[in-house]
């Protein structure tokens, strides 16, 4: 078994020697720690001892030749068999914690079940590289919607960092006041609150945190007008032109600036369309059943709540019931994956006459037709009052639109972001339509569309969804509707 | 409850562990038929005797080192150093032997000292009788670093400092020995060490001291509260391992945050306070976060006018606080 | 000066059993030693430091001692110390070879670093001269507690410019202390000899600075230097106060792996020094008086080569530490 023998690092920071002689020949006998060769660096002079017992193989080496550490000098005919190098590799011991997801491998170390400081509270001796190292937040980050992705938003899209603190402690700048501090732009977000409706005491006219919670404070009384975007509300908008190439105004033009409302608008459709790939699909609905159902329920309906049965209600359970049976409808693109929510929070899209919200019905599975019916009717009556609570702005997880109470038959609506889709239902016209065995009837037909977003699912998942949708209102049981 | 001066509570402190633990000693110079130059270790000489309360000769390394051989054999030791600018001939005993003596042998020794020393200015003491040097040692894992600002406080974390079986700096502020008093309950009670105190609750600006200054920030912010500005001041009673738990709630809870010591700015605690706070909390920050320390010069100049330019008081610590109000 | 004889052995009450187990401990030390050299020349060992020429002055002083009861703050040469209070070559050859089980500090220092709670060895650090105030802290804990242990510690004669050096002796002098204090005065700190460490003409010299006594004792001499440490002892058992001890001995090694003594070396004086070296005198004066037998001696090395190969092979099988490991014992609740 022949053994190599490399040059050895003799003193630190030393990298090559000079063999200077050998003082074994191959073929001759060597005894185990025997020296077989000298060698000079500029550090130390030594003498190299052999690895094991046997004869010396060849010489890889010169006299005279400089060598770099660790690179072959020998070989020995070793005696007693021992393995291809001289210098056996060490292993490393098994980390003394069996961390929890290792689950049964156990510690092999001598220390036995030391916490590695995974778990360990934040302290400075943990280090920054140690796992568990940052503190736990005394309180709950805020209810933060995933991410807004890098949108090929217009230059001003980043608020000018503040002007760093020079050494000497004097007072920092802010610039013109419109830059937003990190604390500013969660609480405007949380809130949803457009920050150009705030005006700003801090230095510069800067707006302040003080200035966000006390606006939120006045709205939430009442005294602000209503919240402008559908939850969760996309952040300030700026109040420089949003637009990248300018908009040439003529004389006779007439320049109507933007609203809050608006401008909120249009940077979240902007947005939207920029974040999910909109694909569409569309399934007609024969609503002929329904009508009979709503027909014969509408007086009592209206005796009992003072209001009248839309087609709405019973479009909304359906949407809920089959959002159950497609989860993926009712879910968000996040970074990690795509978040399946657990509740069904409907949002229903409700045109008033300068703006859109939509006001959310929380947990709308657990509502009977009825209840949805009359949580309906009492949303939109408030929203058009403009007296509608935050929460009920916020926190949907699926949008329907009723486009059709404005008339139209097909609409391709934008999804609601962070949503993976939005349904429209069209108006209902009576049609002519082939049935079973080639008879033609007149039907109630509804176009149903859902704008969906393609990267949380394909045509398959969206189509689906839709037939069950029809499914469940064509095959609506007239008999065991009672409202 | 009784009131005590802050030098009377680190007495007792003392006094109350070597009643209650016979492995524990004094040592330094000055502490035993003295009491100490400030008296601070007055009567433990009578109570203990000259075997438990040692007046050792002139020599800070030998005072530590020695220390450290007595606590590696069982004894705890608080090792005195006159005042805290003294202590640089131990520091190779503090930070190349008493720091690593743990880990060095994996485990196998450990080193349950304390030393103790006076430290700040204000008492015309010029260089080298008034400097705070406690951020050095504030580096050094192995150590860990206690300066009290209340009676309370400094008798409370005496005890656990005593009683910790790792080294502990206990740094007293001299001019607080006499200036400062406080209710001290005579029962046995601890303060934990890595724990901060809230001594001033608030919601807009987080102040965060240590030390004398403590109460010049609570002062300070008292002044600005006629105006709408309510401040929370934290006490951080032990600069390592620092409170990141408390450090991080206040900031983020107000968004703005000053942070206040007597010590020369550069590199100190309020720096490392500082990065702390810009990196857990800056999603919530509405401001940038800020320090106020000592001018770069040694501490501290003698003639009463160069004293008073160094040292920091209550309204220069308003001047600075309103700026960031108004932020 | 008085330089003690072999032939007072009796006095000493050293038995030819005692006689015997100080010459094999001479050789133990020897023998491992000269392997550690032969890893570092193999490359398996970036640094020794050695204790050839020293191994009689350290183990005729350590077996003045109580393992385990008395404490001992050692400096990097002692090996032979260590391997007399209970130290074997398996923890020598973990912590050359930087294993996780290394007792002495789980190899998170260089080797030569030693330390054994068990063995009240105290771990020591690279900065030279500091344990000399560890060991009179030791010292004061027993004397505070009424124990009749005494603490050991030793360092070569150039530590003795550091102040630590001088700050000890003058504590344990003023306070009593039940100190024994080694000077092993190779003539060499590195490369600077003696004349330019000092001017006085030994080491011992300086005791009387301190108010204490010194003693000068033939360093080659294992049965003198235990005669030395043991009236040292004794008298610190009895509360009489501190001793310096200073062993002449011989550094037969350059400094360490990294240094290269031919520069400041007059090869003669090597070549005297090796002519007497230690261990062949003692062997040379036991197996006159017949304590040795033909043939003891040799195996006697061999027993020792035996003990090293097989702690070498237990070492080379034994585990490297866990990267994550380095982030233990900074405090005690790590």
């Amino acid at each position: 078994m022949a053994l190599t023998v490399t040059m050895p690092q003799l003193g630190e920071s030393v990298t090559e020697g000079t063999l200077s002689q050998w003082l074994k020949q191959p073929g001759e006998p060597v005894d185990r720690y025997e020296a077989i060769a000298e060698v000079v660096t500029d550090k130390v002079n030594a003498e190299i001892p052999s690895p094991s017992a046997g004869r010396m193989g060849e010489h890889m080496v010169e006299e005279g030749a400089v060598v770099a550490v660790g690179q072959p000098i020998c070989t020995i005919e070793s005696a007693d068999g021992g393995n291809g190098t001289a210098q056996p590799e060490a292993r490393v011991e098994e980390p003394a914690a069996a961390q929890g997801a290792q689950g049964a491998q156990g510690a092999q170390g001598t220390q036995g079940a030391i916490d590695t400081g995974a778990g360990a509270p934040p302290s400075q001796r943990a280090g920054a590289a140690a796992p568990g190292s940052a503190p736990p937040p005394p309180e709950a980050t805020p209810p933060a919607p995933p991410r807004e992705p890098a949108a090929p938003a217009p230059a001003a899209a980043a608020p000018a960092p503040p002007a760093p603190a020079p050494p000497a402690p004097a007072a920092p700048s802010p610039g013109d006041g419109t830059h937003l501090t990190p604390a500013v732009r969660m609480l405007a977000r949380e809130h949803g609150v457009d920050l150009s409706q705030i005006s700003g005491s801090g230095v510069g006219g800067r707006i302040t945190k003080k200035d966000v919670l006390e606006y939120v404070q006045r709205r939430e009384s009442g005294a602000a007008p209503a919240p402008t975007t559908a939850a969760p509300a996309p952040p300030a908008t700026k109040p420089s032109a949003a637009a990248p190439a300018p908009i040439e105004v003529l004389t006779e033009d007439r320049l109507v600036p933007l609203s809050g409302a608006r401008r909120a608008i249009a940077e979240h459709m902007v947005r939207s369309r920029h974040t999910s790939p909109h694909a569409w699909v569309m399934v007609e609905v024969d609503m002929t059943r329904v009508a009979r159902v709503r027909a014969a329920q509408r007086e009592s309906f209206r005796a009992r709540t003072g209001a009248d049965l839309t087609f709405l209600p019973f479009v909304a359970q359906a949407v809920v019931a089959a959002l159950r049976r497609h989860p993926t409808l009712n879910a968000s693109f996040g970074d990690d994956g795509i978040v399946l929510r657990h509740d069904v929070n409907l949002g229903i899209a409700t045109a008033l006459e300068d703006n859109l919200i939509v006001p959310v019905i929380h947990q709308a599975d657990r509502l009977s037709l009825s209840g949805l019916a009359v949580a309906l009717r009492d949303l939109t009556d408030r929203a058009r009052a403009g007296r509608l609570r935050i929460d009920e702005l916020q926190g949907g997880t699926f949008t329907l639109n009723n486009a059709g109470a404005l008339g139209t038959v097909l609409s391709q609506a934008i999804i609601n972001q962070p949503q993976a889709a939005i349904c429209v239902m069209d108006a209902i016209v009576k049609r002519p339509i082939v049935l079973e065995g080639d008879a033609i009837a007149v039907r109630s037909m509804m176009n149903l569309s859902l704008s969906f977003d393609h990267r949380i699912n394909d045509g398959l998942g969206a189509a689906r969804f839709l037939r069950t949708v029809k499914e469940l209102l064509e095959g609506i049981d007239e008999a065991a509707i009672a409202l | 409850m009784p009131v005590k001066s802050y030098i009377e509570a680190i007495r007792e402190g003392m006094r109350d562990e070597m009643r209650r633990d016979e492995r524990v000693i004094v040592m330094g110079e000055d502490v035993g038929v003295k009491g100490g130059v400030f008296k601070a270790t007055d009567g433990l000489f009578t109570e203990f005797g000259e075997m438990r309360v040692i007046d050792t000769p002139l020599a800070e390394s030998a005072i530590v080192g020695v220390a450290i051989g007595a606590a590696i054999n069982g004894l705890r030791p608080i090792a005195e150093i006159q005042f805290q600018d003294f202590i640089m001939p131990a520091v190779d005993q503090i930070v190349s032997e008493a720091a690593k003596i743990r880990y060095r042998s994996n485990g196998d020794f450990g080193v349950p000292m304390v030393v103790r020393a006076p430290y700040g200015g204000g008492v015309h003491g010029a260089l080298y009788h008034s400097q705070s040097m406690e951020a050095m040692f504030c580096h050094i894992p192995g150590l860990k670093v206690v300066v009290p600002s209340t009676p309370y406080d400094a008798k409370g974390l005496l005890r656990s400092a005593i009683r910790d079986p790792d080294p502990v700096l206990y740094f007293e502020h001299k001019r607080a020995y006499r200036l400062i008093k406080g209710e001290v309950p005579e029962e046995e009670f601890t303060v934990p060490l890595g724990r901060a105190a809230t001594v001033r609750e608030g919601d807009d600006i987080a102040i965060f001291s240590y030390g004398l200054m403590t109460r010049f920030c609570v002062e300070a912010a008292d002044a600005i509260a006629a105006d709408g500005f309510d401040c929370a001041v934290v006490d951080l009673r032990t600069l390592r391992p620092l409170d990141l738990e408390a450090i991080v709630g206040a900031a983020r809870r107000c968004g703005k945050v000053l942070v206040v010591q007597e010590a020369n700015l550069a590199v100190s605690v309020a720096s490392e306070v500082a990065a702390i706070v810009a990196e857990e909390c800056f999603e919530y920050l509405d401001a940038p976060v800020m320090r106020l320390g000592g001018p770069e010069i040694p501490a501290v100049p003698f003639s009463p006018p160069l004293e008073e330019f160094y040292m920091l008081n209550p309204a220069k610590i308003e001047t600075r606080l309103r700026e960031l109000a108004a932020y | 000066m008085a330089v003690a004889k072999t032939s007072r052995a009796p006095e000493t009450g050293l038995d030819a059993d005692a006689m015997r187990a100080m010459y094999r401990h001479m050789v133990r030390a020897r023998v491992l030693d000269e392997r550690l050299w032969v890893l570092n020349r193999q490359g398996r060992a970036p640094f020794v430091i050695s204790c050839q020429g020293h191994e009689a002055a350290q183990v005729g002083i350590a077996m003045a001692l109580r393992p385990g009861y008395d404490w001992v703050a050692p400096y990097y040469r002692d090996l032979a110390v260590t391997l007399v209070l209970g130290m074997t070559p398996l923890d020598h050859l973990l912590a050359t070879l930087a294993r996780a089980g290394d007792p002495n500090s789980g190899s998170r220092q260089m080797p030569a670093h030693y330390g054994c709670r068990r063995l009240n060895i105290i771990t020591g650090g690279s900065a030279v001269a500091t344990q000399v105030l560890h060991a009179c802290g030791a010292a004061l804990a027993a004397k505070v507690r009424g124990e009749d242990a005494v603490a050991l510690t030793a360092l070569g004669e150039g530590s003795t410019s550091e102040g630590d050096f001088h700050e000890g002796l003058n504590f344990a002098a003023v306070h009593s202390l039940p100190l024994i204090c080694v000077v092993e005065n190779n003539g060499f700190a590195i490369s600077v000899p003696w004349a330019k460490q000092s001017h006085t003409k030994d080491a011992a010299d300086r005791a009387k600075g301190y108010g204490m006594p010194g003693v000068v004792v033939d360093g080659g001499d294992p049965i003198a230097c235990y005669a030395a440490a043991r009236d040292a002892v004794e008298r610190a058992r009895r509360g009489k106060g501190p001793t310096l001890i200073e062993a002449k001995v011989a550094r037969l090694t350059p400094h360490s792996s990294d240094d290269d003594d031919r520069l400041y070396k007059r090869r003669e004086v090597l070549a005297d020094e090796k002519a007497h070296d230690c261990l062949l005198r003692f062997r040379t004066a036991l197996e006159e008086r017949s304590v040795l037998a033909p043939g003891d001696a040799e195996e006697i090395r061999a027993e020792a080569m035996r003990e090293v190969d097989k702690a070498l092979d237990e070492a080379e099988a034994a585990p490297l530490p866990a990267p994550e490991s380095a982030l233990l014992n900074v405090y005690a609740e790590d």
